[in-house]
């Protein structure tokens, strides 16, 4: 060791380690001048940018979902309203022992399992200090019990929200229709920066077709977040706009009435304003509540509805297609007059049934001993069949088709609500397109008295005779009369939109049509005669009879249900007081039998709702006479 | 320079209590003012939390007495410490890869019963003395013997860190004893064929790293292939950084640090804390004060009596510095993201004592020196 350390030479090891010393000193200058030159980069040249993310970080938009406009009747009635909704709430991170609360909660209120697993699925995934939702709507006992002993529960806590509510429940909800949950597939349609915040959209009835309306504009706030996405406070606010009030022309006195007046039948009423088309009551019989559906319906729930085979989904003033029996004679008897081929004192006798020249089948009259001879007033009056297989006959399937389709059959009528069907109006044209068939003599002969391939819906069926109320004004339905936009109190009015109306040839054609119509009612011989007796006002009406010749399509075979199923739809129309119409009815009640015996007592007890003050309205008149009625066409 | 070759000229009155306490003012003033700035940061990044900054304090002066403690010990006596404190550093090394307690996923933490620490802690500073220790025997330059001797006293403590795995230790004590190497005079020509055999290396390199430590490299590269899972860090930390501007936004009022999207902020990118809430200004500050200490640092190197002392002291200098760069340069997005501290300003634990006693050892090399007649 003594002697290497005699070779060391002292002074170049000193020098050695100096200069390479310094050189690292350099080196690390150079390197230090990179990391300089790089914060300048980040700090200084690209400082904008920067501070752009970092606001971006720090500054989140909000959604704030505007309040849904309120539905209300024609008389100020609330028929949707958005009602204060309960929910129990906890902030996981305020819990020290989340196992020992839900215990002690459930002691208190009954959690269901469902929401249980639903509340420990949230929780795994939303941060701690973001309150997950443990139950909706709870009800006021069960907010009551809880605030009692709320001190013991740090963290739990119960936050209203609005929820949407149908205070009458199943009255008119066809034309209501509900909000539901929004879904993928609404999710497709709708302007997603506009409900950014909305859980709920407009799913059928005047809900959906009116849903621009009702929903309103979407407001927006600035917070500031923490990266977790705590609000930490509101920087700015842009407020929603509350969606705008409907008020509709739907008097729920006269719907309830309605709706009551079917007791256990199936089917459907519309009554018409004739004057501008506002619809008075709009029922499809049997209903169902809405109020479930609007936080999503319990599957089994749900599934008796569907499986329902009286079908209390089925919307079907709007939907149902029915034939319109023998409703459709004034029409086709208008026309016979207008286009000149018969008058009022043409006579037909009927001797219970028709043949066509040269043929022998046999078209039954509905009454098998016949009528007699009979003038246009007895063949509505009576609904004498043969009497208008001859006026059909005369007039031809084109007339006939023609002059029907100005009074709107075979056509969508327009109103506001959605999913309407268009009924069938039937023609050679359309024949030719459907069938690929020609058009047969026998078929013009059915048409006549509204058989065969004729459908009309409900509602259309009360424009058609709204248009014979008001002297061939066609109107075009609807169901609201004015909007108010939020926190105003101007009514914004619908106008009703102008229609076609039907040129009147001469004005006793008209007169005598319905004055044969005020007969049905009040005649000696009238069809709904029962019904004219104790009447207070004069009503024109007309009873129909029409055939189910065959189950729909999607309907089971069922042995037990089949003879009621195969039994005639009863319909009528009508309007009052038939010297001023103010109201116009169309009645289908479903495997009813008879129109005058079954549908016209229900027109009445909606008219009466209307026109009589509830106090005068006289105690409904059982049946208890029978009234001669048509009976089915072959 | 002047700053320290001024103490050559100072007079023997003036260096009293610096000498008879061992300590040498310039180093002991600069890194207590780097320590009141990283507490001032530190206070801000941990929100407010005045408990953090207590348990820092405690750490601080733990170190700080362990500093004083080194301080005294002679360059004579550690000369003579050195194999035996580098032996029982390799065997402790193995004992934790054998039955050392895991944390974090990596195997550091030896209990010793009374104490528990990180063995490698210890290798900081044994690697560079031995290397020294070995080197100072011989003539300089080393032949290449001697070099490959030295490569093999660096390379074992290295390889046993790597496995733990503590890719950032393992760095700091290769490039320790690379300074060395470096001041014993190293060859060019072998730095060259050294540079020269990494670099043909890199592929087999890439091959031995654990996924986590390519995924690493790969965000580097390219922050934005994944913003939310490895690139998080980096980019918020840029956008921490870029956001600061020249003078920052102030003291407790940055958003990035404040509203929690600056991951670890209180320990490795405490760094991005300073450069958001006191801009480039602020980071200036805290460049001068490592550069400051880096160059007392040399000098005191440069003005060591011994062979051993000189390359001791120029390493332990040159290694702070790497300390500082590597971690600033992850923070900014010039290095891949290896877990390094910022020194005496990043909340931590042993490695804040390792440290302090690295510039006891530099203090001690300082006050020792005999008066030499010039």
């Amino acid at each position: 060791m003594a002697d290497r350390l005699t070779l060391k030479d002292h002074f170049f090891e000193s020098r050695l380690i100096m200069n390479r010393g310094i050189l690292l000193l350099v080196f690390a200058g150079i390197l230090v001048m990179i990391l300089f030159s790089r914060l300048f980069y980040l700090q200084v040249v690209s400082h904008d940018h920067y501070t752009t993310l970092s606001e971006d970080n720090r500054v989140k938009l909000q959604p704030i979902p505007p309040n849904r406009g309120l539905i209300y009747d024609r008389n100020g009635l609330i028929l949707a309203e958005n009602l204060p909704s309960y929910r129990l709430e906890i902030t996981p991170e305020q819990i020290d022992d989340m196992g020992a609360t839900l215990n002690a909660l459930g002691k208190i209120i009954d959690i269901r399992e469902a929401d249980r697993t639903r509340f420990n699925k949230l929780l795994a995934r939303k941060p701690g200090f973001e309150a997950i939702p443990l139950m909706f709507n709870l009800d006021d006992e069960e907010v009551a019990r809880f605030s009692v002993n709320r001190h013991r529960f740090p963290g739990v806590d119960i936050t209203a929200g609005l929820a949407r509510h149908y205070p009458h429940g199943n009255i008119a909800v066809h034309a209501l229709g509900y909000v539901g949950r929004i879904d993928e597939q609404a999710l497709k349609i709708l302007d997603t920066s506009n409900y950014r915040g909305t859980t709920h959209v407009g799913k059928i009835g005047i809900e959906k077709t009116y849903e621009d309306l009702l929903h309103g504009k979407v407001g927006h706030q600035q917070v500031e977040t923490t990266a977790q996405g705590r609000v930490l406070r509101v920087l700015n606010r842009n407020p929603p706009v509350s969606g705008h009030n409907l008020y509709l022309t739907l008097d729920t006195r006269v719907q309830q009435a309605a709706e009551a007046a079917f007791g256990d039948f199936a089917g459907s009423a519309v009554a018409l304003d004739p004057d501008n088309g506002d619809i008075i009551a709009f029922v499809s019989q049997p209903t169902y509540d809405p109020n479930p559906f609007v936080n999503g319906i319990e599957y089994k729930a749900y599934q008796a509805l569907r499986e329902n085979e009286r079908e209390p989904l089925f919307n079907r003033a709007l939907r149902g297609q029915y034939p319109p029996g023998s409703t459709i004679k004034p029409f086709v008897g208008l026309a016979g007059l207008e286009l000149g081929v018969t008058g009022d004192h043409s006579r037909t006798y009927c001797p219970g049934y028709y043949t066509l020249p040269g043929n022998t089948r046999k078209y039954r009259d509905w009454k098998r001993t016949g009528h007699g001879t009979v003038n246009l007033n007895d063949s509505i009056t009576q609904s004498c069949d043969v009497y208008f297989y001859d006026l059909a006959l005369s007039l031809g399937i084109d007339n006939m088709k023609n002059y029907l389709r100005h009074f709107g059959f075979g056509r969508a009528t327009g109103v506001d609500i959605v999913g309407e069907l268009p009924g069938l109006l039937p023609s050679r044209e359309w024949k030719r397109r459907r069938h690929d068939q020609p058009w047969f003599p026998g078929e013009t002969i059915i048409t006549g008295i509204g058989q065969g391939f004729f459908l009309t819906t409900p509602l259309q069926l009360a424009v058609s005779t709204a248009a014979l109320a008001n002297g061939g004004r066609m109107l075009k339905p609807n169901i609201v009369y004015a909007e108010q936009a939020a926190n105003t109190d101007a009514l914004l009015p619908h106008l009703p939109r102008p229609q076609n109306n039907i040129s009147i040839g001469e004005q006793p054609h008209w007169d005598s049509v319905i004055g044969s119509m005020i007969d049905v009612v009040h005649g000696a011989r009238g069809t709904a005669r029962a019904i004219g007796k104790n009447s207070p006002y004069r009503i024109a009406g007309k009873t129909g009879t029409a055939q189910v010749y065959g189950l729909k399509e999607e309907e089971k075979y069922d042995a037990s249900a089949i003879a009621e199923k195969l039994r005639d739809h009863a319909l009528f129309i009508a309007f009052a007081p038939a010297e001023k119409p103010t109201i116009v009815v169309a009645v289908i009640v479903e495997n009813g039998g008879s129109g005058g015996a079954v549908a016209a007592p229900i027109a009445r007890k909606i008219l009466d709702a209307y026109l009589l003050d509830p106090e005068e309205q006289p105690e409904p008149e059982q049946a208890g006479e029978a009234t001669p009625d048509e009976e089915p066409t072959e | 320079m002047n700053i320290a070759l001024s103490s050559r000229h100072e007079d023997a009155s003036r260096r009293g209590w610096q000498h008879s306490l061992h300590l040498d003012a310039q180093l002991l003033f600069a890194l207590i003012g780097l320590s009141a700035l990283g507490l001032i940061v530190l206070y801000s990044a941990g929100g407010g939390d005045m408990a953090l900054v207590e348990r820092q304090l405690i750490r601080l002066g733990i170190a700080f007495t362990g500093m004083f403690a080194v301080a005294q010990v002679p360059p004579r006596l550690l000369l003579r410490m050195t194999p035996w404190v580098f032996l029982v550093g390799v065997l402790f090394l193995v004992a934790v890869l054998l039955t050392g307690e895991i944390s974090g996923g990596a195997q550091r933490w030896l209990n010793l019963y009374v104490v528990r620490f990180q063995p490698s802690e210890i290798m900081k500073l044994a690697v560079p003395m031995m290397v020294a220790w070995y080197l100072a025997e011989a003539r300089l330059p080393p032949n290449h013997w001697q070099l490959l001797a030295a490569t093999a006293l660096i390379a074992v403590p290295m390889l046993l860190i790597l496995k733990q795995p503590d890719l950032g230790t393992a760095l700091l004590i290769a490039s320790s004893g690379f300074f060395v190497v470096f001041l014993a005079g190293l060859q060019w020509r072998v730095l060259g064929f050294f540079a020269v055999v990494v670099t043909a290396a890199a592929p087999a390199i890439w091959h031995f790293m654990h996924d986590y430590q390519r995924q690493r490299v790969i965000t580097l590269l390219n922050p934005e292939s994944d913003p939310l899972g490895s690139g998080y860090h980096i980019i918020q930390s840029k956008i921490a950084i870029g956001s600061g501007g020249l003078f920052g936004k102030g003291w407790m009022n940055g958003t990035q640090s404040q509203l929690d999207f600056l991951p670890e902020r209180s320990t490795d990118f405490i760094f991005a804390v300073l450069g958001e809430e006191f801009g480039l200004l602020g980071i200036v500050v805290l460049f001068t004060f490592y550069t400051f200490i880096v160059v007392r640092g040399i000098v005191i190197s440069i003005q060591a009596q011994d062979t051993y002392t000189r390359l001791l002291a120029g390493s332990l200098s040159m290694t702070f510095c790497v300390y500082f760069m590597v971690n600033t340069g992850m923070v900014t997005g010039l290095l891949p993201v290896v877990g390094l501290p910022l020194p005496l300003i990043s909340y931590g634990g042993t490695s804040i004592v390792t440290l302090m006693a690295g510039f006891g050892i530099l203090m001690s090399i300082q006050t020792h020196r005999k008066l030499l007649a010039t």
